[in-house]
């Protein structure tokens, strides 16, 4: 789960991190007490999506000349000029996507004198299974650029679980910043709060591009981006209250709260299916004879007939679905649960596409049975290859 | 020969008393006498768990328990998502020398501290969220369907369970069968990687090619593939044949599993594909081609 930057630089701040003084926005109403709220004498309106590369991002409505997402104002005028023309404008970014998204919340914060821009960010290092520092001198700019470019000016430092940030990693991580004076001190309790919050709240990522070192050699956390591990927010009630909903599909919505993991895509096979690589290679097969799937799905193993019945609803909720494909291998899922499912939701959300199954593996022959008897005008398919190829056939002709 | 698991592997059920853990644990000793040899959970010690068919096994309040009465040496775990990272460390705790974690979603945190005790102990982890793994006619830890499965020569390894039986149905339809079958699993930090598996399958007698499932996320299947490589200069090698699931999923997404994410530029299906290439590993182009591919390939 993702949150903006402004609940980010909260959290973070509960932890006793450095950041600046800020105010977010909702409404235009909210404006004037916004800006008066900060001293000034510069103001930063940041434009809050879930998105990066909002500085160099246009507004669509505003044409090429305009100024991007991010703008730094030098009078309570200009800010609130600026926050006037961005809010509930369309942001498009490198990571937005061509739509882009829309900006209905602004961040007001008090501006920096800003020496150094470092980059810092905190994950979970699948290679060594521990969490890792990944910290460059190289703040500002695209880490992934930085990586490719320049990989020897990125430094990895790996936390043992045990004992957390030491003293000796945080030493590390400063000599890699090449920090010194006052800016060493802060930075080195720095990295041990942001280890506490990336280990206490189960966070997936934490990102700090950039960290700053101001011209009086303070550090501070300029940007900050967030995600957290879906698989924890059931012990953080809290974080579970900063989801921005406006910021996700409607439909991936709906499958969250049947806790099934579904996609959405651009073509127009639809697809149900059991196990999240099955459901990948099935996206896969449908390419490869010559169409494109709707959407991914895996009904999870735990699958109930409602569960079923709601993931069928939510594919044929889709109106660019031409037809579906249920691609079904059981193993802690069984075949009957699904067909019964199948059935149920057919009848419920009266199909007036092709479906094809295909049922493999646990209570199969039960699960065919229920299929055959219901009366359903379906095209049952023998393997993977058939139905892939049937659904196809049924949908291009 | 086989790995991991044969006729005398016997096991304690971690979260037995759950519908499950029942309905698993009534298909596993049902298949050829796969040794299930006890339960635990921490409120039922003493009293006795009963299958459809009036089958009982013991109950007890620890694996440490299970262990010593039964003289038990693997265990497979059932128990909810926040329960199972404790029950991973009671296993290692107990010495259990093979565990398999079938739970999905278990906080990736909570795998980084078992990861490290992991590391210290003997014992070995398969999972979590995966399908545990099957030895045709003698051993059954998990949720595979058994009734795909022939005895055979194809070891089979994967991070997807459900791709794992379309590999096992398609070499079974073939006429190859399997040596054994393990699903890794589709987290991101999980106890046994390719390479761990890779390897015993060299050494298995048994074991004459090898089919292996990867998916986009992380560098496993680079890293198994750079093995392969490395393998084989010493003269190991076996015919092998490789699919990686993920071709078509844009890129930032999670693709359900926790560790199926291409992410900055990094873990994208045409790398790892390129990368099995190299290793001399026949790709097959579609998950329904496995079985085919491998035929092919031994003919040539």
């Amino acid at each position: 789960m993702n949150i903006h930057e402004y609940q980010a630089k909260q959290v973070l701040k509960g932890f006793g991190a450095p950041v600046a003084n800020g105010v977010a926005l909702t409404s235009l109403d909210q404006a004037e007490a916004a800006v008066d709220a900060l001293p000034g004498p510069v103001w930063v309106v940041k434009s809050q999506i879930h998105a990066g590369g909002r500085g160099k991002g246009k507004f669509k409505e505003l044409g090429d000349d305009a100024k991007g997402g991010v703008r730094v104002s030098f009078s309570r005028e200009e800010a609130l000029a600026n926050i006037h023309e961005m809010f509930g404008k369309t942001l498009v970014t490198n990571q937005t996507g061509e739509s882009g998204k829309q900006v209905n919340r602004l961040y007001i914060e008090d501006g920096a004198d800003i020496d150094r821009e470092l980059y810092l960010s905190i994950l979970v290092d699948r290679e060594t299974g521990k969490v890792s520092f990944v910290v460059s001198t190289e703040g500002g700019m695209d880490i992934e650029t930085v990586a490719h470019d320049t990989p020897e000016k990125i430094t990895t430092i790996g936390i043992t679980a045990s004992t957390g940030c030491t003293d000796q990693d945080a030493a590390a991580l400063a000599d890699a910043l090449a920090l010194d004076g006052s800016a060493r001190d802060q930075g080195m309790a720095l990295f041990k709060t942001l280890y506490t919050a990336f280990t206490e709240k189960d966070m997936s990522l934490l990102e700090i591009n950039p960290l700053i070192v101001t011209t009086s050699n303070d550090v501070q956390v300029l940007d900050a981006k967030v995600s957290f591990d879906g698989n924890a927010l059931f012990r953080h009630p809290d974080i579970m209250e900063l989801r921005d909903l406006t910021e996700e599909d409607e439909k991936e919505i709906e499958a969250s709260k049947y806790d099934l993991a579904y996609i959405a895509l651009d073509g127009e096979i639809g697809c149900m299916v059991n196990g999240a690589g099955l459901a990948m290679a099935t996206m896969d097969i449908i390419k490869l004879y010559g169409a494109e799937p709707a959407n991914f799905l895996d009904v999870g193993g735990g699958a109930t007939t409602e569960k079923v019945t709601a993931a069928f609803k939510i594919i044929t909720a889709d109106d660019n679905v031409k037809g579906i494909l249920v691609n079904i291998f059981g193993g802690i899922m069984r075949c009957d649960v699904i067909a019964e499912g199948v059935v149920q939701a057919a009848k419920d959300v009266q199909l007036t596409v092709p479906l094809v199954v295909r049922l493999e593996g646990t209570r199969v022959e039960e699960g065919k049975a229920i299929l055959a008897e219901s009366g359903l005008n379906l095209i049952p398919a023998n393997d993977l290859d058939d139905a892939a190829q049937k659904i196809v056939k049924a949908v291009k002709g | 020969m086989s790995i991991l698991i044969n006729k005398d592997t016997k096991i304690i059920v971690q979260g037995l008393t759950g519908k499950t853990g029942t309905f698993h644990t009534e298909q596993a000793l049902a298949y050829h006498g796969t040794q299930m040899v006890a339960g635990t959970h921490p409120k039922k010690g003493g009293e006795t768990w009963s299958a459809a068919d009036g089958t009982t096994l013991p109950l007890f309040t620890t694996v440490a328990e299970a262990k010593a009465e039964t003289g038990a040496n693997a265990s497979v775990i059932y128990v909810p998502p926040a329960g199972a990272a404790a029950a991973i460390t009671e296993a290692i705790d107990a010495g259990i020398e093979l565990i398999t974690c079938i739970t999905e979603g278990v906080p990736v945190q909570d795998m980084v501290k078992v990861k490290e005790k992991l590391d210290a102990s003997s014992s070995r982890l398969i999972g979590p969220n995966c399908p545990g793994l099957l030895t045709p006619e003698e051993c059954k830890i998990g949720i595979m369907p058994s009734s795909i499965f022939r005895k055979g020569s194809v070891g089979v390894l994967s991070r997807s369970g459900t791709l794992t039986y379309e590999a096992v149905f398609q070499t079974s339809n073939a006429g190859l069968g399997q040596s054994t079958a393990v699903g890794i699993g589709g987290d991101p930090v999980k106890g046994t990687e390719f390479i761990d598996v890779l390897d015993m399958f060299l050494s298995d007698d048994e074991t004459q090619s090898i089919i292996m499932i990867g998916e986009i996320g992380g560098s496993a299947e680079e890293e198994a593939a750079q093995f392969l490589i490395d393998e084989a200069k010493k003269g190991r090698s076996k015919p092998t044949v490789g699919f990686i699931a993920g071709r078509t999923s844009p890129p930032g997404r999670t693709m359900g599993h926790a560790g199926a994410v291409i992410s900055g530029g990094k873990g994208g299906a045409e790398d790892k594909i390129a990368a099995l290439q190299e290793a001399g590993v026949s790709v097959s182009p579609s998950p329904a081609q496995l079985g085919e591919t491998l035929v092919k390939l031994l003919d040539s």
